[in-house]
């Protein structure tokens, strides 16, 4: 089973300040603890919220709202992608992450595809596929 | 403590420590076994006590502690009744158990589980030994996890695994990464067993389904984690990067009737796109640790090709070849040499192919080897030599254990018309 899990901004990551040399350090040793055992597949941090942008849908109509975005709460600064047999095995492995201060880390488990090719017609799963093609060539 | 533990959070915290506590509990009573029974005391105490209690904040250290109490208290019980040498060899054990375990840094736990890999790999025990003890050890499956995945009875894997450590403990194999001098052939004993894993699950010898991708991930894990412990070792890389790059085409293997699609026919969209990107990531990582490049690496980078292609037209069969000459110079595997016959086929034409398929037909090893007439069918059909290609599907599909694959055989003997 695939899980991501979604580090919350906060006024900090968003006025782009890297995390202490503690925090990182502490943060590296538990990553290695991920990495060693077979648990983590990828990771990443986030750019602030200023050097991104929203688009609302709005019938036809699409506005570009651009960063930064205040409501903290809504904000990911970072995430994690990760394997493990169950969920709790990854809640197991989320708690013992180095976060403090009333932080919610977010779990979510990652659709297989079976799980998606259910909702899916044919037609619309080839469309994808093609897609999906076409971008991984051009990664 | 953080809220009553359900029986799946036990397991799950199980399945995190119970390698660092069994390898702890090894270097300290040098004797897998006892250790192992150790650590089974503490997880029955954990069933006993965390439902009410709630999982400790440090539950490898909890473990590690009623393990070590456990065995203190048997230990004392049992010395009173014996003849001097076994109270002398238990006072040693008890003392060892006393202690406080100094070796908590995170070091010493990597090398212990490390230790313990090479332990359960150890070239005394049977291949089939090897397999069961790796997965329940290290990967800290049950056994009726491995007997289910190994089609086996409980009994006949709960005895092997006895069995194997019986043997380990007369053998009086020791706890420790071997020195330099033997590294390489122990090393490859430990990726072997990996791979034998893997290949259970991505293509099943025997049994209803083509795939088992419960096994595939349990080696790709044992993998991963070697690759973490052991990151100056070429050869480890390449094996991971072979499973991550076979195991991204799991999906696309099977179609919707559970039956076989072979690479050609795949559609390639519903590789793993994750998996395939790590595996490149973990080949570049072998072949950055320098020439010569070993098997895996080798078989890495045939996958690699396949990756990286569009279609099956667009593959660089050209380069698969060359990698297999390398690949067969290097084993003499007559396996090799098919796969290569069908490179050769796909870079030169079925002819050229069809040659070396053929040349293999002497080789007693590949006599009873299904995948040999499959090969010469798949050639035979591309010259258009209908009858002899339905000839060959047919004997495949009699040489053939597994009923998907036999199906699809049997099928394709239909295909090539009376």
């Amino acid at each position: 089973m695939r899980f991501m899990v979604l580090v919350p901004g906060s006024p900090e990551s968003e006025a782009g300040e890297m995390p202490s040399t503690d925090l990182l350090e502490e943060m590296t040793k538990y990553n290695e603890e991920l990495v060693k055992a077979g648990v983590m597949l990828s990771g990443d941090g986030l750019a602030p919220t200023s050097r991104g942008a929203r688009v609302r849908f709005s019938g036809g109509e699409r506005t570009v709202i651009d960063g930064p975005f205040t409501e903290a709460k809504e904000i990911v600064s970072g995430y994690w992608i990760w394997e493990c047999a169950s969920r709790e095995e990854a809640i197991e492995w989320l708690k013992r992450a180095p976060f403090d201060g009333g932080t919610e880390i977010e779990l979510r488990e990652i659709f297989g595809a079976e799980e998606f090719d259910e909702a899916m017609t044919p037609e619309l799963r080839e469309r994808q596929d093609q897609m999906r093609e076409q971008v991984e060539q051009r990664g | 403590m953080t809220g009553p533990a359900t029986q799946a959070t036990i397991d799950a915290v199980w399945r995190i420590e119970s390698a660092r506590l069994i390898g702890g509990l090894t270097r300290l009573t040098r004797d897998v076994a006892v250790a192992e029974d150790l650590a089974q005391d503490a997880f029955v105490a954990a069933l006993e006590q965390w439902p009410a209690s709630g999982i400790p904040e440090n539950p490898g250290a909890w473990l590690m502690a009623t393990a070590k109490r456990r065995g203190i208290d048997a230990l004392r019980r049992q010395t009173t009744l014996e003849r001097k040498q076994e109270t002398l060899a238990r006072r040693q054990l008890l003392h060892q158990l006393e202690q406080p375990d100094l070796a908590t840094q995170v070091d010493e736990i990597d090398d212990d589980v490390l230790r313990l890999v090479f332990m359960t790999c150890h070239p005394v025990l049977s291949r089939d030994a090897r397999v069961a003890l790796t997965l329940r050890l290290v990967g800290g499956l049950s056994t009726p996890e491995i007997a289910r995945a190994f089609l086996a009875s409980e009994g006949t894997i709960a005895q092997r695994i006895v069995r194997a450590k019986r043997t380990l403990t007369q053998a009086h194999v020791p706890f420790e990464v071997p020195g330099q001098a033997e590294l390489a052939e122990r090393l490859s004993a430990v990726l072997e067993v990996i791979y034998l894993v893997f290949n259970e699950g991505y293509s099943a010898t025997a049994g209803e389904d083509w795939t088992r991708p419960d096994l595939c991930g349990d080696a790709l894990r044992l993998g991963r984690i070697l690759g973490a412990l052991m990151p100056r070792e070429p050869e480890v890389h390449g094996l991971l990067a072979l499973m991550e790059l076979q195991a991204s085409r799991l999906r696309a293997r099977v179609g919707p009737g559970g039956e076989p699609v072979l690479l050609a026919d795949q559609d390639r969209a519903r590789w793993d796109g994750l998996l395939v990107q790590r595996g490149l990531a973990a080949l570049q990582r072998a072949q950055a640790l320098g020439a010569p490049l070993g098997p895996y690496t080798l078989q890495a980078g045939i996958a690699a090709c396949h990756a990286r292609a569009r279609s099956v037209e667009e593959t660089d069969w050209a380069q698969i070849v060359a990698l297999y000459d390398g690949l067969a110079a290097l084993t003499g595997n007559p396996v090799v040499e098919l796969n290569r016959a069908v490179a050769v086929g796909m870079a030169f034409g079925p002819e050229a192919g069809l040659e070396l398929a053929d040349a293999l037909e002497d080789d007693p090893a590949m006599a009873a080897y299904h995948l040999l007439p499959r090969v010469r069918g798949d050639l035979l059909l591309k010259l258009d030599r209908r009858d002899e290609a339905r000839a060959a599907f047919e004997r495949a599909a009699e040489l053939c254990e597994n009923a998907r694959e036999r199906d699809m055989l049997l099928a394709a003997a239909e295909a090539c018309g009376a």
